[in-house]
């Protein structure tokens, strides 16, 4: 017999139980649509973690100079005065993999404005520091090139520098001393708190990393650059271009090990990616059960289907239905329920993702692929439960089926 | 006229645990195109037995049964069921139609699993159901039909598709005396103009009545084989 003729067969058997038909859907439409909504909430949830994250730094990489070996000695990282700012702009010209670089010189320094004075972090950077360490100003404005190129006497200063030296004052356009040179202040920036090791972070002022090398170390090497990867997933790629790029312009030998070093932040990114890796496990588990036990409703249903029709099964063999036909009539009625179920839960799971999107303000993402394999794996779970019940209408004996009462 | 069954040395065994109950010992029988045949006997006398092996459902123990000359007796299940489709038509005692599916439908059914086209199924169908006088009810599920209507339907479906014979199991045994009548004079009705060969099962003798011939079963053998005078008298006058 034809599939369509199958296929009507079994419609028509169906709709003749309409209300057990739904009945029986409502299992999967329930966890079809349980299993989008949850990982659409999920995804969501998953979007905005990688975002704040990102803000922590996982792109972030950070390349030092290596370390120099002298007469057995061998000195900690930033020994050796080989990295240089150029270093930094060629890699943001050049790897597409990164997206920021900029040169960052540290020391810690006694700092004075009027009457009070402060030690703290001075940091010399360049504009693009910013946008790695994803910091905004508060009042004033960030450095930029032209005072790159000046070497200009301004700065940037934290909220606890703010508050230390300059307490309830607007430190705006005020003048500090770092080693009695006078910045002006430009700017100050938002404050972003503890880091994880207990150092605070608004206890910083910025300066150009070029007025940092000319007045106050007078070097011409940058102790660090730190670099934004694109995002998160090409942190890895980043630093094998970064790698090699340095090779290249440092001229070094494959005979010869790096004169500096690339390191990442790897801690975080790995608690993100396995946090993301558990969730979607979990997500998986719970899709996986839902469906599941949508799916033995389904065997339950078609169970007592069987039985109940039995009569059916006998008069359908005596008129010239092989087995076969049973089988898949009932196969198909497996399926289209399921299937059927499992567009319906679609459905519901999308409306019910954008009903919390809408009114709840939670962040969902439909995932197109998930929606695919929820309705791929629903109709494999009507084959599946399904095939034990038709193989038992199947293998009736007319005789039998006909004198079933 | 040419023969439409054939048995020779049929015997039917079942085994019940240990024991072994004999259901048919030793049947030869010919039945010839045309034929309106009773087979008589009480339960338990394997008149439903044969009935079964006849209409390709049961398998005998022993012997052969050609039908329209080819031996079936011991073709494959999906062969039975292509001549069940083809060429046996089945009225049962209780009727067993598809419950909330139209008379329609019921008789489409065959049609269903030998590829017909929709269109030519329909037709069939509406021409059969006038055949058996129930032109007006095609849409009719079998609850809103007298138990004599729904005997029609199967009557319907069991000639949809122009089947060698049809084979009748207890086909008035639901229904009254006056009903009874109708669905006898249907099937003698067929008989005689469409020539339909009819093979009928009762334990009724005033059934049996309408029949040209009458075979009696009693413990798995036929002990009388003859011809209804009556009836065959009234045929020819």
């Amino acid at each position: 017999m034809q599939w369509l003729m199958t296929f009507r067969i079994a419609l028509r058997a169906l709709a003749r139980n309409k209300l057990r038909a739904f009945l029986t859907m409502l299992g999967i439409i329930i966890g079809v649509g349980a299993v989008i909504a949850m990982v659409a909430i999920g995804e969501g949830a998953k979007s905005t973690i990688r975002a704040q994250i990102a803000s922590l730094g996982t792109n972030v990489l950070v390349v030092l100079p290596g370390s120099n070996v002298q007469g057995g000695v061998r000195g900690g990282f930033g020994n050796v005065n080989t990295l240089v700012d150029s270093d930094g702009r060629a890699m943001t010209r050049e790897l597409p993999s990164v997206a920021f670089a900029s040169p960052v010189l540290r020391r810690q320094d006694q700092v004075v404005a009027g009457n009070l004075n402060w030690g703290t972090l001075v940091q010399g950077v360049a504009p693009e520091f910013q946008q790695i360490r994803d910091w905004q100003v508060s009042t004033g404005r960030y450095l930029h090139d032209g005072d790159m190129e000046s070497a200009a006497k301004v700065a940037v200063i934290g909220q606890t520098v703010a508050r230390q030296l300059f307490g309830n004052d607007d430190p705006l356009d005020g003048v500090i001393r770092i080693r009695n040179i006078p910045f002006r202040i430009v700017g100050t920036l938002v404050p972003k708190g503890q880091t994880g090791q207990g150092t605070d972070q608004d206890d910083t002022i910025m300066i150009p990393y070029t007025t940092m090398q000319k007045r106050l170390m007078r070097i011409t090497w940058v102790q660090s650059i730190v670099v934004r990867a694109i995002n998160a997933e090409r942190v890895q790629e980043a630093q094998e271009q970064i790698t090699l790029l340095l090779r290249q312009r440092h001229r070094i030998g494959s005979d010869r090990e790096d004169d500096f070093n690339v390191r990442n932040l790897s801690d975080i990114a790995e608690a993100a990616q396995s946090t993301a890796r558990v969730m979607a496990v979990l997500l998986g588990s719970v899709a996986g059960i839902s469906l599941l036990v949508g799916g033995i409703g389904i065997m339950n249903i078609m169970l007592v289907s069987v039985t109940e029709r039995t009569r059916e099964i006998g008069i359908r063999m005596a008129v010239g239905a092989r087995s076969r036909d049973i089988m898949l009539q009932f196969l198909v009625e497996a399926v289209v329920m399921a299937a059927t179920g499992g567009l319906i839960g679609i459905v519901l799971g999308i409306g019910s993702s954008e009903v919390l999107k809408e009114w709840a303000q939670w962040p969902t993402l439909v995932r197109p692929e998930i929606v695919a394999i929820a309705f791929l794996f629903s109709g494999a779970v009507g084959i599946f439960f399904g095939f034990y019940p038709a193989k038992k209408a199947a293998s009736l004996d007319p005789i039998d089926a006909l004198r079933y009462e | 006229m040419s023969e439409v069954i054939r048995v020779e040395g049929l015997f039917k065994t079942y085994r019940m645990g240990d024991v072994e109950v004999p259901a048919l010992r030793g049947i030869d029988l010919t039945i010839e195109r045309g034929e309106f045949v009773a087979v008589m006997g009480s339960s338990g006398s394997g008149k439903s037995t044969f009935m079964n092996v006849l209409g390709c459902l049961d398998r005998p123990t022993k012997g052969k049964y050609y039908l329209d000359g080819e031996e079936v007796g011991s073709l494959s299940a999906d062969a039975w069921a292509h001549i069940r489709n083809k060429r046996i038509g089945f009225v049962f005692q209780g009727f067993n139609l598809l419950s909330r599916t139209t008379a329609l439908e019921n008789v489409e059914l065959p049609m269903m699993y030998n590829g017909f086209a929709s269109k030519d199924r329909h037709a069939r169908a509406v021409e059969v159901l006038s055949l058996v006088g129930l032109a007006e009810r095609h849409d009719h599920t079998p609850n809103r039909l007298s138990g004599g209507q729904q005997q029609r339907v199967a009557i319907a479906r069991a000639l949809v598709n122009k089947p060698s014979l049809i084979l009748a199991d207890e086909p008035t045994g639901n229904l009254d005396t006056v009903t009874s009548n109708d669905i006898m004079a249907l099937f003698q009705k067929l008989n005689a103009e469409q020539g339909i060969t009819i093979i009928l099962v009762t334990h009724e003798a005033d059934i049996a009545e309408h029949a040209k011939r009458q075979i009696v079963f009693r413990d798995g053998q036929m002990v009388s084989d003859h011809p209804n005078q009556q009836v065959i008298a009234r045929l020819e006058a």
